[in-house]
């Protein structure tokens, strides 16, 4: 699959693996992390961080002309004993767990008024997930979310976005020690939604957090989860799924950024295209810093391209500081749907149709049985199906 | 009665240098119950033919029938010949990641049954025809060809003969890279196709070896693309004897 002639025409898949005396994951970025939307200059498209992303589709997010005339639903469903409050800006919470890296998200820090802090206590163990759906009504909004999970508590939080609506938010995850936190963003707007969010995740001593990231719908979605480690002993598990169909542009920035000893993380994003212009990327930077000895990373990224005219950009990007690490590696490969399986399975008497769906099935059935959320689980396989039905029938 | 009839059938494959005929005016036809064997050396065009029968859309076919029962073969798709009845037995059978052996066999079943078959029934014929094949139960839930030893693929291919029951069998090298045990086990599954007197059964190969396990009722000699020489099993012996040497000579033309 990962021979070269298998790979699109447009498509890069380029990787690198740089031994730096300063990381160059920071140093390329046009601005520093900050607050400040001042902070960042409006980009034009050749910055590092923006060249895959058509800005004119991004209905003013970059460039300070979209305003906050927009609405959208929020509808949150929280087991016992675990508490969500609206806060001000003022909060000293918010902007704990990280920085915005980029202007977009500097523009929804800058612009949001309230923030919306659910707290998980220490010690609490949920029998039932967090489920936050947000349906996006039309227009601009802006957003901050802030999951503080307590020590030792074990939690399952899933965010869905649906409807219509042009969407900046940062989402911060402040996780205590030793604690497990699943976390399930599935992006099934409408066709016509622009969505950019920063997920920015301080992983506590010992704690574990897994997101699974899941897009299908929307006109441009562009999530940038953001791992760092406030103890040693931190596992991140990154999953990502996704659909990208004619027009779509999907794209995932993903940094992890081992700035401890002894953590470990592991990534794996797949994605299926189909149809004209759609456009798919994927950038996994894995940062390990000089202090991050023992450190065992591995990132992926799969992409089977199912028609002509699909586009890929896959850059998987591992720096290191430190050779006394356990392990780090990194693999990318854009494939066309074989023609050889096709043949294999039409010639036992499967129809085309029905043997690109066992194909496409196949191809995310390992990351599905990742997510350990059944209800999930079983919610991604039929929407995959659909998913299917509706763009190879 | 079944039967398929390959008449003067041409095909070519795209090279660097323009399309190259490959199979240049096959005659064959092979009856239900029979069993034929096609022996020839490399390059002589016979999984050309293999793949060709199957539908395998590399191959263009320039000229020539192909039908069964009357049917006209070519004019099907790769799905519709495996309805039909012709069923391939791959010489190198491909790998699909997270699609299970079981849930392929009942895909495939389902399909070329016309209705998915009765869960209880299915699952101990399933279970009946690998025991038969000595394959180890846990070997379902494996992906289909992922990480299988040669000899896993021949036997999971030579399943698959014996729960789709085609009417045409085209069996190509299957006796390739086999270590005795295993090419016994895989004979045995093709006898027990074979003696339910329902299928013909094409047997490509080009290696004797394999004839001592299946006993042809014809054999054929394959040369640089056609039929050259058809006899009984008494050929087979000539050829372990004398190899295909005559055969080859002047370029492989007859």
């Amino acid at each position: 699959m990962a021979d070269a002639q298998s790979i699109p025409a447009g498509a890069s898949a380029g990787g690198s693996v740089a031994v730096a005396a300063e990381s160059t994951v920071a140093t390329r970025m046009s601005a520093p992390p900050s607050f400040d939307v001042a902070d960042f200059p409006v980009p034009h498209g050749r910055e590092e961080e923006w060249r895959f992303t058509p800005l004119e589709r991004l209905r003013g997010l970059h460039d300070g002309t979209a305003v906050a005339d927009g609405s959208l639903k929020a509808d949150l469903t929280l087991p016992a004993g675990v508490t969500a409050t609206t806060v001000g800006r003022d909060d000293p919470r918010i902007g704990r767990a990280g920085k915005p890296v980029d202007r977009v998200a500097a523009q929804a820090f800058s612009s949001f008024e309230k923030a919306t802090v659910v707290t998980v206590p220490a010690e609490a163990v949920l029998a039932d997930p967090v489920r936050l759906v947000l349906h996006g009504e039309g227009g601009a909004t802006f957003g901050h979310t802030i999951i503080e999970i307590g020590a030792f508590a074990e939690a399952v939080i899933v965010v869905d976005h649906t409807g219509d609506a042009v969407r900046s938010a940062n989402v911060e995850f402040q996780i205590g020690d030793g604690a497990k936190v699943t976390f399930v963003s599935v992006q099934d707007w409408a066709d016509t939604a622009v969505h950019c969010s920063q997920h920015s995740v301080s992983v506590g001593r010992d704690a574990t957090f897994k997101s699974v990231v899941v897009t299908f719908g929307g006109d441009l979605v562009r999530i940038h989860p953001h791992i760092e480690f406030a103890g040693p002993g931190g596992e991140a598990e990154l999953y990502g799924l996704y659909f990208t169909d004619n027009g779509q542009h999907h794209e995932h920035r993903l940094l992890v950024d081992h700035n401890q000893p002894n953590c470990r993380s592991n990534v794996a994003y797949k994605g299926a295209l189909q149809g004209r212009d759609a456009h798919a990327v994927w950038i996994g930077d894995v940062l390990i810093r000089a202090a991050a000895t023992g450190t065992d990373t591995y990132e992926l990224n799969r992409n089977l391209v199912l028609t002509d005219g699909a586009r890929v950009d896959s850059v998987p990007n591992l720096e290191i500081e430190t050779g006394e690490i356990v392990g780090a590696g990194h693999a990318s490969a854009t494939g066309r749907f074989e023609d050889e399986q096709l043949f294999y399975l039409m010639a036992r008497g499967i129809p085309a149709d029905e043997a690109r769906r066992l194909v496409v099935r196949g191809f995310f059935a390992e990351l599905v049985q990742q997510i350990g959320v059944p209800d999930v689980e079983e919610r991604l396989v039929a929407k995959l199906q659909a998913e299917l039905e509706a763009s190879i029938a | 009665m079944a039967t398929l009839e390959i008449n003067d059938l041409h095909v070519s494959v795209d090279a660097e240098g323009g399309p190259t005929e490959i199979l240049r005016g096959v005659d064959l036809t092979v009856k239900q119950g029979e069993t034929h064997a096609i022996m020839g050396p490399n390059g002589s065009g016979k999984s050309t033919l293999a793949y060709s029968l199957a539908g395998h859309p590399k191959y263009t076919v320039t000229g020539g029938t192909v039908t069964l029962d009357g049917e006209d073969v070519l004019a099907m798709s790769v799905d519709e010949r495996a309805r039909a009845g012709v069923f391939l037995a791959m010489q190198y059978p491909v790998e699909v990641p997270g699609v299970s052996v079981s849930n392929f066999l009942r895909t495939s079943a389902t399909a070329v049954r016309g209705e998915a078959p009765k869960l209880r029934t299915w699952v101990k014929e399933v279970k009946e025809a690998m025991a038969r094949l000595e394959m180890d139960p846990a070997f379902a839930e494996r992906n289909v060809n992922e990480g299988f030893s040669g000899g896993e693929k021949k036997r999971h291919e030579i399943l698959q003969l014996e729960l789709l029951r085609p009417k045409v069998a085209i069996l190509d090298e299957t006796d390739s890279g086999l270590d005795i045990d295993a090419l016994r086990i895989v004979s045995e599954g093709v006898n027990r196709v074979r003696e339910s007197g329902q299928v013909g059964t094409l047997l490509i190969t080009h290696y004797t070896r394999i004839l001592r396990y299946i006993k042809p009722d014809h054999v054929h000699v394959f040369a640089a693309g056609r039929v050259v020489e058809s006899g009984g099993a008494e050929l087979a012996d000539k050829l372990e004897a004398e190899g295909y040497e005559q055969y080859t000579k002047g370029g492989g033309a007859s």
